[in-house]
């Protein structure tokens, strides 16, 4: 793996140490940004699944699986602060940079975990609460405990928690898990991988340092690229899924077919960028690009559905 | 018997913590409030004594 010798690493508050959190700080356990997609991609599912919940219940519902991502965001940082301190993406959120206490943490987590299952199985249904307690130990202990530091296929399995989701908002209204749900999850889990390395590309030195096995400390860049260009062509495949499967409409399926194609280009300019290239421009442009993309994607989605529910057109 | 004295930085982060905590749980309350309107409706009030 890459290592650099020129790193010092920061030094963790010591146990009992008074510390200084803040509301903000609390919040920026919860991953706002991580949250912010999860939301949105729950909010979709929630609104394309047949049938109707009241707004209220609705609103509980995306608030529910907002909150237990945020739990399981917050897991995540308490186990992983020994890492998150080594790495300059992370080595300033609360826990590592000393300003909420680890084992505060770990209450805050597990506290908000079991708030957001027993409020979204009390008031919307029981089977997407069991699917959102699901995501949550999926995240926390299948891929934050075992999978990120053990194998480079680590962010491929672990993916499905961030996939979730759109199912749980499904299941929010029709208190079932469908096919059509089961495609939503797939648009997601596919696009994870290429989006994590194209970030691990740029920031291998970083997951080095750390000790995780990303794909491309690994198994190197050139294995990483080709990766890469496989999973653009499965994520683009999955993007017109809906308009197949007859669930969204043709309008839809162009927006994707588009969205999917220049996804596929971004990658193949990854694919082209020269192995040890420092500045690594082509990674950071489809990293950034793969956040439009699922965006878009849903996005798309969204207005596909709320045509469809509102005005009884299919688009 | 040692008591800790908070800082000045400290004494502010606990005073945010505690407006944040008072918001969610006001919020809390008009949100279960609502959501027993809506689930058990007007009939909740009609029960036998």
């Amino acid at each position: 793996m890459a290592m650099t010798n020129d790193y010092k690493a920061p030094t963790m508050p010591a146990a009992g140490q008074v510390l200084d959190g803040d509301a903000g700080d609390f919040f920026a356990l919860l991953k706002p940004r991580v949250m912010s997609l999860v939301v949105f991609t729950a909010l979709v599912g929630l609104l394309m699944a047949p049938g109707e919940i009241h707004p209220v219940l609705g609103f509980i519902a995306v608030l529910s699986i907002a909150v237990g991502a945020g739990a399981s965001g917050a897991l995540n940082m308490w186990y992983d602060a020994d890492i998150d301190i080594l790495m300059g993406r992370t080595a300033k959120r609360p826990v590592p940079a000393g300003r909420i206490s680890a084992d505060a943490t770990l209450a805050f987590g597990l506290f908000l975990s079991v708030f957001s299952v027993a409020m979204l199985g009390l008031m919307v249904n029981w089977l997407s609460a069991g699917l959102l307690a699901f995501t949550i130990f999926f995240y926390a202990v299948v891929y934050t405990m075992w999978l990120k530091r053990s194998t480079p296929h680590n962010i491929v399995i672990g993916g499905a928690a961030g996939a979730f989701p759109p199912i749980i908002g499904w299941a929010c209204v029709t208190n079932s898990i469908s096919i059509e749900s089961i495609a939503l999850f797939a648009i997601i889990f596919l696009w994870t991988p290429a989006h994590f390395w194209a970030l691990a590309l740029f920031k291998a030195e970083d997951y080095g340092r750390a000790g995780v096995p990303m794909l491309p400390n690994v198994a190197g860049e050139r294995a990483t690229k080709t990766q890469i260009v496989i999973y653009s062509v499965l994520t683009a495949v999955s993007g017109v899924v809906p308009t197949l499967m007859g669930f969204a409409g043709i309008a839809y399926g162009v927006v994707a077919a588009l969205l999917g194609v220049a996804f596929i280009w971004y990658a193949v300019q990854v694919w082209r960028m020269a192995d040890g290239d420092k500045k690594m421009i082509p990674a950071k442009k489809l990293f950034g690009y793969s956040l439009l993309y699922l965006f878009g994607i849903f996005t798309a989605l969204l207005v596909d559905a709320l045509v469809t529910k509102f005005f009884g057109v299919v688009v | 018997m040692d008591h800790v004295e908070l800082t000045e930085r400290q004494k502010k982060a606990r005073r945010s913590r505690s407006v944040a905590l008072g918001i969610v749980l006001a919020c809390l309350v008009v949100l279960f409030y609502v959501v027993t309107i809506i689930k058990v409706g007007p009939g909740i009030f009609d029960r036998p004594m």
